[in-house]
């Protein structure tokens, strides 16, 4: 029974320094670090007046925000009008309950549900953001709002394929659909993003043997004739994924330019702030998804990835180290997400749908019988 | 009758799309990049660096009164100023110079000389039609005040903006 209640309130301290500690300032710096960024695309410098660099500037932003007049307009639909912020926000931090987010500290794994239906888990309920989203839509009873919500519905429905295709090959290979598994098993056979994978280098001194065989070996030629449907599926799942978190190239939903401010048109003050909030998280939580399925999550190449076995002050700094790295792949990802979206010009809603059901479904497809007929025929 | 736009053929790589998103991505990077290591000039920061050393000699601020070399008002209060003014800034209350004066011939001076800088448009008409070159457009581009009172510009305040100006002026000369 105790046991029950410890693991409760260990999953409760988590999950709340999870969001609190660290998802809640990284979605604000998002936020900070997209409009600096964006900024210094442009040729401009960005906000920098609000402390040393501009640093405060969120929480400026975070102050304004809930101050401003939290306005209702009389035709909408009151309690729909009133959930909808809190539905597009919270699915995208519920995902992150399953990722492994560092290797262990003070002897705990650093996951906050260690399932073994991990990814479904992610899917299942990161596509619940797409609610949020049409109930806002739909209650705020305008029609840009409305076009908005409808857009964003059937834009998600059709990405959502492709992406829990892309990553059918993953679970082919690692034959697990639990996320520290997968990290399991890409410490020990290389990240699924990388082609070849060097062993026996650690901070100790270099194993030739091992390192020769991990080159030149029959498993090293499967590992790299894998990497290119692997590669195919990176890329399948990381376009989805920003179609999935509205970010432009496929910002439908909101698009400016054509419907006002789409789905969040009616809303004022924090609520708005929430569907900010909420798709910052979503980027958060996609980034982080992609991490531990291709970059193997918190793992550093050449170090012990067991801080348990260490003495107890490098294992308690190497579980830092860990949960570090972990989330400095995060930001090198969302940089990339907001590099791309200061790139690229927003798809015509036609070529959207055309790109998810004529391509993306297809290649994910042939991507699966790839990896199969590979698994089957090669030698083990 | 339709008219049907001819397609340009594209190759496998441009229609796989990919290559130009990568292309684009150069690009972008490379601005930031260069406003990184500072090699693009970027807006000035205004409240720490300003205009005011750069700014060229024609330069139209706000409009001030300015006195000679004597330190005499060079304003006759001949109101063309207030006339020609397109947003009726300038309010001019004329004073008569007494009899006996030694500056009689001049005849009048301003009592009062306002400028609302609330109203100002900075054609600089006033100073183009000045007989007496009293009325300048100087470089203070920075007029901001509190209230409206504060915006309207008094004779006082006219001419700590205006200064000193030496030039051509006949009025004041005793041999003109």
């Amino acid at each position: 029974m105790s046991d029950i209640l410890f693991g409760l309130l260990m999953a409760l301290i988590k999950a709340v320094g999870l969001v609190f500690v660290i998802i809640l300032p990284m979605v604000s710096y998002t936020v900070y670090a997209e409009r600096r960024v964006s900024a210094m695309i442009q040729d401009r410098l960005g906000p920098n007046r609000v402390g040393p660099f501009g640093l405060f500037q969120p929480v400026a932003d975070a102050v304004k925000l809930l101050l401003k007049e939290d306005f209702t307009p009389k035709s909408v639909n009151t309690f729909y009008y009133w959930l909808a912020p809190a539905c597009a926000m919270a699915p995208s931090l519920m995902a992150l309950a399953v990722v492994p987010f560092g290797s262990s500290w003070f002897g705990q794994p650093m996951v906050v549900a260690n399932v073994d239906i991990g990814v479904l888990w992610v899917f299942a309920v990161s596509s619940l953001g797409v609610y949020g989203i049409v109930l806002a839509g739909w209650s705020s009873n305008s029609k840009y709002p409305f076009l908005g919500g409808i857009r964003s519905s059937s834009q998600m429905i059709s990405y959502e394929l492709s992406l829990g295709l892309s990553v059918i090959p993953i679970f082919l290979i690692c034959g697990t659909l639990n996320l520290p598994e997968i990290v399991k098993y890409q410490i020990e056979n290389g990240w699924l993003i990388s082609p070849i994978w060097l062993k026996g280098i650690s901070f100790t001194g270099i194993n030739f043997s091992l390192l020769a065989s991990s080159i030149f070996s029959v498993n090293a030629l499967v590992k790299l004739l894998l990497w290119v449907p692997l590669f195919i599926s990176f890329i399948v799942f990381m376009v989805s994924m920003f179609a999935e978190t509205n970010r432009l190239p496929f910002d439908l939903p909101e698009s400016e330019t054509e419907l006002v401010g789409g789905y969040h048109t009616e809303y004022s003050s924090m609520k708005f702030a929430l569907f900010f909030l909420g798709e910052y998280a979503a980027m958060i939580t996609g980034s982080a998804v992609i991490v531990t399925l291709f970059f193997g999550a918190w793992h550093i190449p050449f170090l012990p990835t067991d801080p348990e076995k260490l003495p107890l002050f490098w294992g308690i700094l190497l579980g830092l180290l860990h949960i570090a790295a972990f989330f400095i792949k995060v930001a090198i990802l969302l940089f990339f997400f907001i590099w791309v979206r200061w790139t690229l010009p927003r798809f015509r809603y036609d070529q959207l749908m055309r790109l998810g059901w004529y391509f993306f479904f297809e290649i994910a497809l042939a991507n699966i019988l790839l990896v199969a007929l590979i698994l089957a025929f090669a030698p083990r | 009758m339709a008219y049907t736009v001819a397609r340009p053929k594209l190759s496998f790589g441009e229609k796989l799309y990919l290559p130009a998103v990568l292309a684009g991505l150069r690009i972008t990077i490379k601005h930031l990049f260069k406003v990184l290591t500072g090699k693009t000039k970027v807006t000035m920061q205004y409240p720490e660096e300003r205009w005011d050393t750069h700014l060229p000699e024609h330069y139209r601020g706000a409009p001030t009164l300015v006195t000679d070399e004597h330190g005499r008002e060079r304003c006759v209060a001949c109101q063309l100023c207030e006339f020609i003014c397109p947003p009726r800034a300038i309010t001019i209350k004329p004073g008569e110079i007494p009899e006996g004066d030694r500056w009689r011939k001049v005849e009048k001076f301003p009592q009062e000389f306002e400028i609302d800088m609330i109203r100002c448009i900075y054609c600089g008409l006033c100073e183009e039609v000045c007989p007496e070159q009293a009325i300048f457009l100087r470089k203070d581009y920075a007029i901001t005040g509190l209230t409206r009172a504060e915006m309207v510009h008094d004779k006082q305040r006219l001419y700590e903006l205006g200064g000193v100006m030496t030039g051509l002026v006949f009025k004041w000369n005793e041999k003109k």
